[in-house]
């Protein structure tokens, strides 16, 4: 499984980092963002694109586990 | 939340503001600008005496109402926090820019939607500069662009540009004979709504744009990039209630609220050319920052100091803009005001260029 950190990272970057992973037509990522903003924009594009998003939190970091 | 309740709320949040525009105007904002960050920022730098342009020089208090909106509800939303890091003197320089930009068009893009909503059709042409602008910094954020991470700083820091805020509050209630206000009849900056109205609005569109991660630039942009549709909702949302609530002014009251055409629309040029390309250079730069000048103080509500540097970079900009005759007029633009944006575009490519094709 694919795992990005876009920890630090301000939209729609972290959106334009899993959309280039996508390419690739995996089954599953991860990316690790640390805002609200970049949570709410990764889970609309990838639920979009047909993907199922979890997310879990842990001290202000959000790990999104993205699979079909 | 789902994304169609986002949606919904967005809209929801763009007829909101779009009334509170139309009805500044009514409770004595300049015709056409119920809101515009670029312009009010400038008046609140000509307040403090940054340029001594004696016709713009307010403080207004939309700016101090939309920081602290945004500090607030972060705040209880827990979403307050400071941040930065992120090539600060960059995203200064952009932000310096970006307001050269906007007073070369006479509005920030806030204000563009407004110009639209009340007939002023130069806001047209430069609404194509704007979005062609949007397609180049889109360009470059395709290709790998960015102003790289921020990270986490001390709480005290995030506030600096809350603190401020408060403080220029407290300069505006107490008016000490240091502050430029322009004089009655002098000029836009002797146009405004009473400072509790201003207030309230700016802290409901502060509100209102935290929540909703409301952005000018950032309808377009997520269109071309990711065919998503929020953000121009709250964009179109804006456009539409502004239009009908000043038609309805327009019907009910002795003021003209809306007027359609090009010649003689309140404070605007109609060198079209002209307002293309500083709508261009906003749209360019705003991308390159990752958000409209209205974001950019929302942001720094939240605690992003990379976005509070963004605000200073803008009232510096600002500052020369009206010490160096770069800002246009009703009569047009200034050629030094031409030259500038010239030098702005190509400042924009260069830095889009140097964060985009990177070596290391």
């Amino acid at each position: 499984m694919k795992t990005l950190d876009a920890r630090g990272l301000s939209c729609p970057e972290p959106v334009i980092m899993i959309r280039n992973a996508m390419a690739s037509k995996d089954a599953a990522y991860q990316i690790i963002v640390d805002n609200a903003v970049s949570r709410e924009n990764v889970t609309r594009f990838a639920e979009h694109q047909g993907y199922k998003v979890d997310v879990t939190e842990a001290d202000g970091e959000f790990t999104l586990n993205i699979t079909k | 939340m789902t994304a169609k309740n986002e949606k919904t709320v967005i809209i929801i949040a763009g007829i909101i503001i779009g009334i509170i525009a139309s009805l500044l105007v009514l409770f004595g904002n300049p015709a056409n600008m119920g809101f515009c960050i670029a312009c009010f920022l400038r008046d609140t730098t000509g307040a403090l005496g940054l340029h001594r342009a004696a016709a713009v020089q307010y403080i207004r208090p939309e700016i101090i109402g939309i920081v602290l909106g945004s500090f607030i509800v972060s705040l209880i939303t827990k979403e307050y926090s400071p941040r930065g890091g992120s090539s600060p003197m960059t995203r200064f320089i952009l932000g310096f820019f970006v307001m050269i930009g906007c007073l070369m068009f006479l509005g920030c893009p806030f204000r563009m939607i407004i110009r639209l909503g009340s007939g002023d059709l130069n806001a047209l042409l430069g609404f194509v500069g704007f979005a062609l602008g949007i397609l180049t910094g889109v360009f470059f954020l395709s290709k790998g662009y960015s102003l790289k991470r921020t990270y986490k700083l001390p709480t005290a820091e995030g506030t600096v540009l809350p603190v401020i805020e408060a403080v220029l509050l407290i300069l505006l209630v107490l008016a000490p004979e240091f502050i430029f206000f322009t004089e009655a009849g002098g000029g836009p900056g002797a146009k405004h709504a009473a400072i509790i109205i201003s207030l309230a609005a700016g802290l409901i569109v502060g509100i209102l744009a935290q929540r909703t991660r409301l952005c000018m630039v950032g309808g377009i942009r997520d269109i071309v990039l990711f065919k998503e549709f929020k953000l121009i909702s709250g964009f179109i949302a804006i456009f539409v209630s502004c239009l009908i609530c000043n038609l309805i002014l327009t019907a009910v009251t002795e003021g003209t609220f809306f007027k359609l055409g090009f010649a003689e629309q309140p404070i605007a040029h109609n060198d079209g050319l002209w307002n293309a390309l500083g709508m261009y250079l906003t749209g360019f730069g705003c991308v390159l920052l990752g958000g409209c000048p209205l974001r950019q103080l929302v942001l720094s509500g939240e605690g992003n100091t990379d976005s509070a540097v963004t605000i200073i970079g803008l009232m510096v900009g600002a500052a020369f803009a009206h010490n160096f005759g770069l800002a246009s007029s009703g009569a047009g633009p200034t050629p030094a005001g031409q030259i500038a944006v010239i030098i702005g575009i190509i400042v924009a490519a260069v830095i889009g260029c140097v964060n985009t094709f990177r070596t290391e």
